[in-house]
């Protein structure tokens, strides 16, 4: 099994973002999908140092691909998308406004916010050009299994969100913003003060959720240590792990060597605790009776 | 119901004395007669509980000092009155007219959940599935009950209209529905 | 051309009591997880839809069928057969958001007229054209993420009809992009055709203050005598750094009966109301409502002043996406 890095979910600042991507060429993943998927908003900021990341992650060996962006409004946004095409590597369709830019037969990636549920979604995207898709991860392993199978004969790559925050929501309105008082148009960026998004908690203090500006994501990381094993015997090609600011070089490490067996089940998860005793894990998407659940004992 | 802020009536200080005295278990006895005589007319009502079939519902007339225990027993309604709280899975608490005003369509349930006039515990399904059903059976007690005949009839007609008298409310259907 | 008004009916009753109210069109589902209304005690079964259609097409309204959840792999025929019947019942459309679902029906059912359900969140006009050159759509549900001068810049770049909520549950997140949901209960929208599902709701009151909880988190915790939403996740009561609120969304609904004249400008089609769960006498009075709107606007009259406040969540109302300062 691959790893594959998705984009960063996240406001990051430019030389922080650099600095990300330069560490990537050293790490033991397979495939980088780069890009802005959130906010369009925050793309200026970077958008200039896009091609040189690409040359460096090619450079070190990798796959690279670029995202559009999750929901597509815009004018200026529309426009963006159609100049993906034009980047020069394979794009990951995350809105499907990206595929109405993509030149009939041109192959493109799908990435994990386009709801591919059921066979007949796959069949039609594998004619229209797809080779790789990461399943949305609310899916059980059933699901996981059934498209697997399916997407052996379509010579489709299937993925599964393998690590991080889980992208639960995605709106018009910005939620950052929003708590400080101020409209989207006017954000002042307000998201970049929370490199991993702001933890949201209930009424009665409970962590539940966390904020991204326009998206909102499970406040667990989701860990897939404990169905590794499974998702390798059902045919999945590859895990996909989601940029997060601290520790991401030393996380890639755990996971290649957990799909090399050097590490074992459980390891992933208990490295991550140890480091980190208040961060919640997840996998109940795969394998519980909700998302939130995690099958691993502390 | 177009006032945006109706008000709903509760019931007056002597029906709810007079039940206080009331022994309860023929009334009991007519009241599961009646509702299978429903049952018989809206077996649709019953197909829509689907898995709530069997459940025990507690329906609370706040403004009663009795509350009425149902259990659609898969179109063979049972329904028992009590002095206590009941014993149910799912239960519906608001005055009289609120409740009667539900199974008449005149009210939205949802309206007076958010006012909370209606209060909902226990199994919030089972409570959604009751509510639904009772709103598409299109029921209306007093006519329904005017058709009963036998020895049971006379008690629920009597409740009826003692309720209707004293206190105005909901009884029939206020659907232009009819003259449509 | 008058305004269309499409409303919600979760039974057949209230099905009959929208048409008798004046709606033009009618739209429902039948009562399985095809449909994103798959409440207990709610929609149709296939004989119960044919007898809807025909009682509607007696009295001049349609009957817009929506299978709008996103099919399990493996088990496609469930909703394969919602399409099949949704036609022979006679529905003048199928409201549909999968694309495996839309090419299926596309092919196999060319005579069907297809929507777009809100559950495929197409949010602009290239998208929109993509869905009608590939699967042949007629009318799009647009998400409540646009303003009312980006869905006239929609509807300026496309021939396809636009319907727009403007009454009812408010979504703040883009539509079928969201598992809020099963993230705290296992149930969703798009796979369940529930969100924030009343199976997984606990009420608790304590002289008077009252918890209600969903899947065991605390969404609500109100007063005696405040309003009580239910506990819809993406309008509960949360905290975030120092400030505790509602961070998402109040506990608010939509009414955007005084923007028709605008959203008529704008070239919408049809106005579609929210709330296949709830009741028949809500049906009817909202339906009333928009329609006596939409013949006051087309006689040239002014719009009467709305009534419906005590019919909506915690008895407020916002425009939502259509003003701008919303996001």
């Amino acid at each position: 099994m691959e790893l594959t890095v998705g984009p960063s979910q996240f406001f990051w600042p430019a030389d922080f973002w650099t600095g990300f991507y330069q560490d990537l060429t050293q790490s033991p993943v397979d495939r980088v999908v780069i890009g802005e998927l959130v906010c369009s908003k925050r793309l200026p900021f970077y958008q200039d140092r896009i091609p040189d990341a690409i040359s460096a992650l090619i450079e070190a060996g990798k796959q690279v691909s670029l995202t559009s962006l999750a929901l597509i409004t815009l004018k200026r946004e529309r426009k963006l998308t159609a100049e993906l095409a034009e980047m020069g590597v394979t794009v990951e369709v995350n809105d499907l406004t990206a595929l109405a830019h993509l030149p009939k037969g041109c192959a493109f990636t799908v990435g994990p916010l386009v709801n591919v549920y059921n066979e007949g979604t796959l069949n039609w995207l594998a004619a229209r050009g797809a080779n790789r898709v990461c399943l949305p991860p609310e899916l059980p392993l059933e699901s996981v299994e059934a498209l697997t199978r399916v997407a052996n004969d379509l010579d489709i790559a299937i993925e599964v969100w393998g690590h991080g925050r889980l992208p639960l929501a995605i709106s018009g309105r910005c939620y950052h913003a929003r708590l400080h008082g101020r409209t989207k148009d006017n954000c002042q960026f307000a998201c970049e003060d929370d490199p991993d998004g702001l933890e949201v908690l209930t009424g009665d203090g409970r962590p539940f959720m966390a904020m991204n500006g326009v998206q909102t994501l499970s406040d667990s990381y989701a860990c897939t240590d404990h169905q590794i094993d499974q998702l390798r015997w059902v045919g999945v090609s590859a895990l996909r792990l989601s940029p997060q600011s601290k520790g991401f070089a030393k996380l890639c490490i755990l996971y290649r060597q957990r799909l090399d067996q050097t590490l074992p089940q459980g390891g992933v998860a208990k490295a991550i605790t140890t480091e980190d005793p208040a961060l919640r894990l997840s996998d109940g998407f795969l394998t519980g009776a909700c998302g939130a659940d995690w099958s691993g004992t502390s | 119901m177009s006032d945006p802020h109706i008000t709903i009536p509760h019931c007056p200080a002597p029906l709810a004395a007079a039940l206080r005295l009331v022994p309860l278990a023929p009334l009991s006895l007519s009241l599961t007669v009646f509702a299978r005589k429903i049952a018989r007319t809206s077996p649709g009502l019953f197909q829509r509980l689907g898995e709530y079939r069997q459940t025990d519902f507690v329906l609370d007339p706040v403004d009663l000092p009795i509350v009425l225990c149902l259990n659609p027993n898969d179109g063979r309604p049972k329904v028992t009155l009590t002095r206590g709280r009941g014993k149910g899975v799912a239960r519906i608490s608001g005055p009289l007219a609120a409740l009667l005003g539900l199974v008449h369509g005149a009210f939205d349930g949802d309206a007076l959940f958010f006012s909370r006039d209606l209060v909902v515990e226990g199994d919030t399904g089972a409570a959604l599935a009751l509510r639904n059903a009772v709103d598409d059976a299109e029921l209306d007690l007093a006519q329904e009950a005017a058709r009963l005949s036998g020895p049971f009839a006379r008690p629920v007609q009597q409740l009826i209209a003692l309720a209707e008298r004293q206190t105005g409310l909901c009884l029939t259907r206020p659907e232009d529905a009819v003259v449509w | 051309m008058v305004m269309e008004i499409v409303c919600p009916a979760g039974t057949p009753a209230a099905l009959r009591a929208a048409v008798k109210a004046g709606a033009h069109t009618v739209y429902c589902g039948f009562n399985d997880e095809t449909n994103a209304r798959n409440f207990p005690g709610l929609n149709f079964n296939r004989s119960e839809m044919r007898d809807a259609v025909s009682f509607a097409h007696q009295h001049g309204s349609k009957v817009l069928v929506a299978i709008n959840t996103f099919p399990r792999a493996g088990d496609e025929a469930i909703w394969h057969s919602a399409v099949a019947d949704a036609e022979t019942c006679g529905a003048d459309a199928v409201i549909l958001a999968d694309l495996g679902l839309l090419d299926h029906t596309a092919r196999t059912h060319p005579g069907l007229r297809r929507h777009l359900s809100v559950q495929a969140a197409a949010a602009n006009a290239d998208v929109i054209n993509f869905y009608a050159d590939t699967f042949g759509v007629k009318r799009v549900v647009l998400p409540r993420v646009l303003s009312v001068p980006e869905i006239a810049a929609i509807n300026a770049e496309t021939e396809v009809e636009t319907e727009v909520f403007v009454f009812g549950g408010l979504c703040v997140m883009a539509e079928g992009r969201c598992s809020l949901s099963s993230y705290a209960t296992g149930l969703s929208p798009n796979m369940n055709g529930v969100c924030s599902p009343a199976s997984h709701v606990d009420y608790s009151e304590d002289q008077g203050v009252l918890d209600a909880r969903l899947g065991g988190y605390l969404i609500h915790r109100v007063d005696k005598g405040e309003p009580a939403p239910y506990p819809t996740l993406c309008k509960g009561c949360f905290t975030a750094g120092s400030q505790t609120g509602h961070l998402f969304e109040d506990p608010v609904s939509l009414n955007a009966e005084q923007l028709i004249p605008q959203l008529q400008k704008a070239g919408v089609t049809a106005l579609k109301i929210e709330g296949r769960q709830r009741s028949k006498s809500y049906v009817a009075q909202v339906v009333r409502n928009f329609r006596a709107a939409v013949d006051a606007l087309e006689a040239g009259r002014p719009m009467p002043e709305g009534m419906l406040a005590r019919l909506s969540e915690g008895q407020a109302m916002t425009t939502g996406a259509y003003k701008k300062t919303w996001r």
